[in-house]
Order: structure tokens, then sequence, then C-alpha cells
């Protein structure tokens, strides 16, 4: 059985096709590096994305965030859940973690700016 | 009037690098002018990934490439003026700029970079049949009010266009909650990166319906809907296909344009199909000691190349303040019909160039020449070139060397 | 109780208003909308007629000439520009040059100054980039180009300076008699008058009816415009029309006050009085007239195309008549209704002194108002010197129109004051340049939310529910 996907890790999105029996994975070609080797991989089993968002600021806007990690694309809402329910205080340096392992998903919520 | 060795317009991605470019390059006497509250530019509102994978080996997000400069301009102690207008710009290279502090003030600069960026294509532009409610934004605006102001724009959304900002716009809208129920694309294929039609779409059973149109709003005062149309070959609406989608919000993400108004203005060479200023190697425009980079010279794909430009503009900044330019031939570079336009437009001087050019359409298997009135000078065979993704051909000292007459051209054969 | 009520705060109510503001009389204005001008006012074609078109003895004839005699002193005293570009009628045959000779004697009978018919040389000489195929012309000097909003805005805003009121976002939805008193009511509020003034557009036979008056009725007739960026401005620098045939007026071509290029309108006769979406057809109609009209329009610089929606009566002139006493209607003001709007405003005095009212001038009567454009037309010395006072004004806010925090908080806070996007942008054009508000309209919505002490989310673009957000981020709760 053939799986055809396309690979987000970097821009050039090369096409990949995954040849896999029953549950193996038989062989995979067409990605232009081992990391979009091992994103074929990952999405047939377990797809993860890096959530990239903003979170209420108590000063009235919003700071930009983003998972240091991906997450399981499953609870990409249940995530967001949690990031929307938090309100942060100012000043907040880039890198800073927001929030730690997200719903248990070993991914920190960390800021992605420097805001005061 | 104050006078200043170089003034850069424009403190986002463009901007700040060539201003670090010229830094380094040896000048200190320095002035970036910002219209917005903190440098940064449309970076600021790009909280996405997909930035830096070429210049820095990392993914980041547009804050965070952002950063990445405005470090340097701090750490160089680089001055710089926010929430500052230019108004104008002559050849003289007189900068009229206002803001609240020093109201309505003049420099003299010897140098000027040109580093306004772009603009969204209005919906104006578009002449869509119907009313004018509220309701609807470019995609640019739509993402400043959500990522910058944390205002929702609204809840149920039609997108038109499948560039990257439509896309990333389709995810984010989905994220905060909205329904995103179509993306339209006029064109047969979408202009986004692959990987964007994935993870912002796809992942989301957001269907893309290429081929297809917005034809008609609807809505009084706030939008309620919009008839979608499917195109034929000749981008004519097919009015049998109509299909009206109930909808509060349309967001237009169909094209950018070149900010030039302060370069056409200073009576600055314009290049029709990029929209930007005609420039040469070393991104100097037809006014000598004016150099522009980044979208205001022509609209790119990748911040990461919008750096290395300025860096070029930067450092040929010095150069003509310090008065060691070398401008040694003088050759046009022509394009075919396949090829809508190359930046630089010029050579001036014989050192290694890079050409950047966007092809017209979508072409398989062909080869790509460079061509003199004699001879060809370059040949190199690509799969598949579209109209997204910007490519380079690379001209060393010896085929400069090569060229006879004063144009080449640069064209697709199949 | 006021003395009067006008009805109708479009160019035409505006200008009565401000008419009579100079008698010692309580004046209030209604609009049914959130804003004046947001009628025919909004989307006309801006022009000042010379005053050939209209049909001799007509009323539309003598208002027309009358108006465009007294309209630069008006535009004067009310700060507003006013260009005196010159009007053209082309003609391409026989047929053309005889309607154009008519024209010119119609001109003449009318009272219309300087008029002269053109060859084609010295048509050409005047406009090169007439079509060449134009054979004669029919030359119209005292004609002129104007902004309609800005008019009324400073029309409406003089009234009020000179005491009069004005009442927003009020729809009539009845009107009683008791004793000799009118009841204007809303569905909120009643506002008393002795007498009544109905300038309410296109429901000015509805508001009629109210009071008994069954005489007239008016239809939308939807006029399409397309209008091109400023660089496209200077193709022509008189407002070119092509002659009438029994089809109609056809488009004109026409620069406008700010340096844009007006294409338009179409007429199309239609029911629905809210209709002033635009279509397919009218654009395609437009083009094709202008490109016979004028070579080398440059199409691909359209920047916007909206339309309007003329206030058409069934009886062929304008509907301006005393009704028992005390109503006067003012209806039908379709072309050319702002050009005539200052003597309109005349004759409506002259109806009210049929009435009993005692029409006693004010003492203090102030006809002037500051120009809204006052900080575009100073020096950059000048500039500074009220940047140094007032910070705002030297916060660009609209970089396609060089608007400043200081004027559109001017535009918040002058009268009438704007309270929408819109409303905004019609004073201040901020909005109205290259990028269509891409780059200010956040701005404008915070300013407004600031200033009016409003949420964000209450702003609209134009009243009503046009809301431009509808919540926060991240709000489960706000969708």
């Amino acid at each position: 059985m053939t799986k055809k996907l396309t690979c987000i890790i970097c821009p050039i999105g090369c096409n990949i096709e995954l040849e896999y029996t029953n549950d193996t994975i038989t062989n995979i070609k067409g990605n232009s590096c081992k990391r979009g080797e091992q994103y074929a991989i990952s999405e047939c089993t377990n797809p993860v994305r890096t959530i990239t968002t903003s979170v209420f600021v108590d000063a009235g806007n919003v700071l930009p965030v983003k998972t240091d990690k991906p997450v399981p694309k499953e609870m990409i809402f249940d995530c967001m859940k949690v990031i929307n329910a938090k309100t942060v205080s100012l000043p907040i340096e880039i890198g800073s973690v927001i929030i730690e392992d997200i719903k248990g998903t070993g991914a920190n919520l960390v800021s992605t700016k420097n805001m005061r | 009037m104050k006078s200043i060795d170089l003034v850069i317009i424009g403190g986002g991605p463009a901007g700040m690098s060539a201003a670090i470019s010229a830094y380094k390059s040896g000048t200190r006497d320095i002035l970036v002018l910002e219209r917005d509250a903190s440098l940064g530019g449309i970076l600021q509102q790009c909280i996405h990934n997909g930035f830096g994978l070429h210049k820095f080996e990392e993914e980041l997000t547009g804050p965070e490439y952002s950063w990445k400069y405005e470090k340097q301009i701090l750490e160089f102690k680089i001055p710089y003026k926010l929430n500052t207008m230019v108004t104008e710009v002559t050849k003289d290279k007189i900068i009229t700029a206002v803001n609240e502090q020093d109201g309505i003030f003049q420099i003299k600069a010897k140098a000027i970079i040109l580093a306004m960026g772009c603009r969204e294509r209005p919906k104006g532009a578009l002449n869509i049949s119907g009313t004018r409610p509220a309701g609807i934004y470019s995609a640019g605006t739509a993402q400043k009010y959500v990522n910058i102001k944390g205002y929702m724009p609204g809840k149920s959304v039609v997108i038109l266009g499948s560039g990257d900002i439509g896309l990333i716009m389709a995810r984010r809208m989905t994220l905060e909650g909205a329904d995103v129920k179509a993306v339209c694309e006029l064109m047969p294929y979408s202009s986004g990166l692959a990987r964007n039609i994935e993870q912002c779409l796809s992942d989301f059973n957001i269907p893309l319906k290429l081929s297809h149109t917005v034809v008609e709003i609807h809505g009084k005062q706030r939008l309620t809907g919009v008839t979608i149309a499917k195109v034929e070959e000749n981008r004519i609406p097919i009015l049998e296909t109509k299909e009206y989608i109930s909808c509060d919000t349309l967001l237009l993400s169909v094209g950018l344009i070149p900010e030039n108004e302060l370069t056409k203005f200073a009576g600055i060479e314009l290049d029709n199909i990029t929209g930007g200023a005609v420039v040469d190697q070393s991104r100097e425009t037809s006014v000598d000691g004016i150099f522009a980079c980044g979208n205001a010279l022509h609209v790119h794909d990748l911040v990461d190349y919008v750096s290395e430009e300025a860096e070029i503009a930067g450092k040929s900044a010095v150069e003509y303040i310090n008065n060691v330019e070398i401008r040694d031939i003088n050759i046009d570079i022509k394009t075919d019909g396949k090829i809508s336009y190359t930046v630089p437009q010029k050579i001036t001087s014989i050192k290694e160039t890079d050409i950047y050019f966007r092809v017209s359409g979508v072409y398989k298997n062909i080869k790509i020449n460079l061509k003199d009135s004699e001879s060809c000078i370059i040949s190199r065979i690509k799969q598949k070139v579209v109209p997204a993704e910007m490519e380079t051909i690379r001209l060393t000292v010896d085929d400069i060397r090569k060229i006879k007459g004063k144009t080449i051209t640069l064209e697709l054969e199949d | 109780m006021y003395d009067i009520v006008v009805i109708g705060a479009g160019v035409i109510g505006a200008m009565i208003a401000r008419g009579l503001s100079k008698y010692d009389l309580s004046v209030c204005i209604l609009d049914m909308e959130s804003d004046v001008a947001m009628g025919a006012t909004r989307a006309n074609s801006a022009i000042i007629h010379a005053g050939y078109d209209a049909k001799e003895g007509s009323l539309k004839a003598r208002l027309n000439v009358r108006g465009s005699e007294i309209m630069p002193q008006v535009a004067k005293e009310l700060g507003v520009r006013y260009i005196n570009n010159g009007s053209i009628v082309i003609g391409f045959n026989d047929d053309d040059a005889k309607e154009i000779k008519n024209l010119y004697q119609r001109g003449i009978s009318n009272g219309v100054r300087n008029l002269s018919i053109l060859n084609k040389d010295e048509l050409r000489k005047l406009e090169p980039n007439i079509s060449k195929t134009a054979i004669c012309a029919l030359y119209a000097p005292t004609g002129a180009i104007i902004c309609p909003y800005e008019l009324t805005v400073a029309a409406v805003g003089n009234a009020m300076d000179n005491g009069s009121d004005l009442k927003l976002n009020f729809k009539v939805e009845r009107i009683e008699r008791c004793e000799d008193v009118y009841e204007i009511s809303s569905a909120k509020e009643t506002v008393k008058a002795k007498y009544v003034i109905n300038a309410a557009g296109l429901y000015s036979d509805e508001i009629a009816k109210m009071v008994g008056d069954t005489s007239f009725n008016i239809h939308p007739r939807k006029g399409e415009y397309l209008l091109l960026d400023k660089e496209c401005g200077g193709l022509v620098s008189h407002t070119i029309f092509r002659t009438p045939t029994e089809m109609g007026k056809g488009i004109l071509i026409s620069p406008t006050v700010d340096g844009n290029l007006l294409l338009g309108p179409t007429s199309v006769d239609l029911e629905d009085k809210s209709d002033v979406s635009t279509t397919f057809e009218g654009v395609g109609k437009i083009i094709s007239e202008a490109k016979a009209d004028v070579e080398n329009i440059p199409f691909n610089k359209v920047i916007t195309s909206f339309s309007g929606l003329r206030a058409t009566g069934d009886t062929g002139d304008f509907i301006i008549n005393l009704f028992k006493g005390s109503f006067i209607n003012v209806a039908g003001i379709e072309s050319p209704g702002l050009t005539a709007a200052p003597a309109i405003a005349e004759y409506v005095v002259e109806l009210l002194g049929k009435t009993e009212i005692n029409l006693k001038k004010k003492a203090k009567f102030n006809p002037h108002r500051k120009p809204t454009r006052f900080f575009k037309e100073l020096s950059i010395d000048e500039k500074n010197i009220i940047i140094r006072q007032n910070s705002k004004y030297g916060k660009i806010i609209c970089r396609c129109e060089g608007v400043s925090e200081g004027e559109i908080l001017d535009s918040i806070h002058t009268n009438p004051k704007a309270t929408n996007v819109d409303a905004v942008k019609r004073r201040t054009r901020s909005g109205m340049g290259r990028c269509q508000g891409g780059f200010c309209s956040s701005h404008i919505l915070d300013i407004l939310a600031r200033e009016l002490s409003m949420p964000v989310e209450d702003i609209t673009k134009s009243g009503g529910v046009s809301n431009i957000i509808i919540g926060k981020t991240k709000g489960g709760e706000q969708l």
C-alpha cells in the first residue's frame, strides 16, 4: 500500500511517498532530507504539529507564543483551550515559558517576543 | 537641515538588515525611520513558523526572526525613530518626515535605502459586484487585528486567494474558533507553499476551491454571504456554477504591491512589472546614492532572501558614501514572455551577481538560458518552475566578461 | 419644540438648514442614518452643472443656474474645495452636432454664461486625450467640481454652529398634527415643530404621505461609478459629457477635487430603495462608454466602484411646494440637485415667506466655517506651530492621504461629529487612498473606541449592525 503526503517541515514541501504492508513501513521516497523521512514516519504513527498562536496580556493586547515542541495533532484544540484561558503580565522575555507541559504533551508554551 | 550619512526608510526586516550591514561595513552615521510603534515591520504580525530556515537553519516565527535583527540594532546602538512617517524623498536626497516629538523635519542624506515594504491589493480593485458591508478585510489587516490587537474580525469566514497569507489566516482564524468555510483561488493552482496547503487547510478539512472566485457580495450593513463561481481558462466566471456561501467575513489575499509612492515622487525609475525601482546588482536605483531592497523592490517569498538582499544594499550604500563604488560596465537584462521579471534589471559592475527572477506560469522540464546577442552564456535545466517561487541564476565574473553588447536576455526553453 | 424641522441631512437638507440658521428660528435636522450625507449625496457625480441641460422654464433650470452662480461664494464661506474646471459635451456625428446646438440655445435661454461651440481642433487643443472620432463640442466654462459630502458636512456643521440641532439615527415613522404643531416620531423619540421641510430624498414621498400629501411618487434610479487612482486624474482637466440621446445622458468622465478620475454614472430604474449594490453589467457599461469618449483610460488603475440612488420623481421636475401652509416638500431632487442646493435653500426661504412664520434675520449669523482641510493647506512652519501645541497633528494615521491623528480627532469632536469609521473617512479622507484602509483602519477603530468611550466591538463601519470586530479573540464565549 502507498500513502502520499506533503512534508511540512520546511518551505520546500517535498511530496513524500510511503510504502507500507500491514502496519510496517517498507519504503519512504521523495524526501530531500532526513527530517522529511522522520516527518513521514511520525505522520503515519503519531502526527504532531507546532502550535503558533497568541495569549492574552493583562495590559489588554496579545503576546505571540508557540509550543517549543510539536504536540499531537488531535490535541490541538484541547491545547488551545488551555492557552486561551491564560492571561500573562508584562514584562515578558522572548523564550520564557508561559505554560509548562501543556496538557501532558511534554511541550511548553513559550513567548516568541519581548514585551514590556 | 540635519545631515546624515545614511537614512533608511523602513525598520522592517529589510531596513534592519540593511542598517546592520551598513554598520558592519563601517558607517556609523545611520538613521532608520519607521512609521510603526516598533521595529520589525510585517514580521510583528507573522506569528507563525517558517522563517529563518535558510538564513539561520532554525525554524523561527516572524517575531523571533525579527528579534535576531532588533537585537543587533540595539547592541550596535544604531539610531532609529519610531512612529515617524516619511512623506517625501527628493532626487537630491532630502527626506521630509513627521512625528509627534519632532513635528515635520527634513534631513539631507548622503545615501538613502528605500525599504518601505509592500501593501495588499485592496478589495476596491477587484470590482466584485454587490454591496459594501462591514466584514470584508484584506488578509493582512485581519492578521493585524487578530495577532497584534487580539480582535476577532468575524466567526464564519470565506477566503479569496490561496497565497500564503490567505492560507495562514485560514488556520489562524480556525484556531481562534472561527468556521472557515472555503478558500477560493482564481487560478487552477495555488500560489501558496504546498506545506501551507497541508498544515493550514488539509489539517482542518477546509476546502480549497481552485478556479473559483467570488462574484457577488451580500449583506446591507454586515456581510451575510458571498456567491462564488467556477471560472473558465480565461478567468471569466461560469454563471451556471454559482454557489452561495453564508458567512460574516470575507478575507482577501489577492496580491501584494510594493509600496513606492515615495520612490515615484522622487522621480526614480520604476519597473512596471515588479512595481519597484529599477536597480543594478548593488540595488542602486536610477538615482545615484538611492538604493532599494526588500518587498519595496519586489515581493519576496521568504524573508531570508529579503535579509540577504538588504545586506547588499547596505554594503553598497556604504561604498557609495565612501566614494569607492565601481561601475565599470552597463548591461541591461531583458526577459522573454515566460519570465515576468528579473531583479536586478541592470549589471553595472564586473563582479559575481545573482539574478533573481520569477516565471509567469507553471513550466516543467525547461532550460533557463541567459544569452547575449551572439551566444548563450549560461544554461540550466529545471524540473519545475512556478510563479510563486522566486528562482536565481548566478553570473560569475567570467560569465560577465564573456558578454558581448549591452543587453542580455533571460529566457525559458522547452 | 422647534420652529422648523428639516427631515434629511443630505446636501439639500444641509443647505436648507444652513440657510434657515441665518434667521431667528430654532431648527432641528433629522436623518435616519448614522451620519449626514449617506443618501444620494454620498454617491453622485460631484458636478456643479453649468445649466444648459435642464428644460427651459423648469425649476431645475432656474435653480441650476442660480446655484451655479452662488456656489463659489458658498464654498468659500464653508471652507470647502470648489474647482471651476469647466464642462465639455462632446459630439461624434451630425445628430450630436445638432443636439449640441440645441443645448447651446437652451443654455443661453436658461441664462448660462460664456457658452461656446468648439470644432474638432479647438476641442483637441483643450483636451488632447478626447477620442479622435469626436468632431465637435459644447464648452461650458462655468461647470465645476466639488465634493458633495465635504459640502454637506460643512453646511450641517455651520448650521449647528449657528444654533441648529442634529438628530441622527432618527427614522421618521409617523407624523401627527396636533393643532398647529407637527409631532414627528421615530420608534424611540418624538420631536415637535411648527413647520417641516421634507428633504428626505428617496423617502420623501413616504414622508409626504404621512401628512396626507399623495401628489407624488419617488422611485430609485441607480447610478454606478468607477473611481480611478490619482495618477489618472490628469487624463482630462474638464468634465467630459457625451451628447444626450433618447437613451439618456450617458456617463461622464471627470477629475475630482481630490485628483482622482471619476467615471459614471449608469442609469437603471429600480424598486428597492436600499439597493446600492454594484453590478457586473454596470461596470461593463461604464468601461465601454468611457473608452469611446476618452483614449488611454488605464482601467487597471481602478481603486473602487460604488453606486448611488437618485430620488427620481414622477413629475419630470423638482417637486418643491408648500403643502397646507406649513409643510414644504423638497423632493425628486435628482440632477442638477447638487448644483441647485444653495438655490433650493433660497427658494425654500421664499416659500416660507408665504407662510405665517416670522423670518427675522439673526443678529449674529456666522457664515464661515473653518475649512476641514485647514491643516493640509498650511506651510511646514505653520504646521509645526500647531504640532508643538498639539502633537497629535504630527502622528500620521492614514499614510496614503497623509491624515494625522489630530485631524481624525477633529472629525470626531467637531459638529457634525463622526461616530463611525465611514463618517471619519468622509470627513478626513482616511481610508480613501490607494490602500483603501489597509494601514489605517485598525488605528481609526482604536481612536474611535477611545474617544467615544466605547468597546471596540461596538464601533461600526457605518452605523446599524455594521460592526467591524465581533469581539476579542480567544472568546469561545463571544462566538
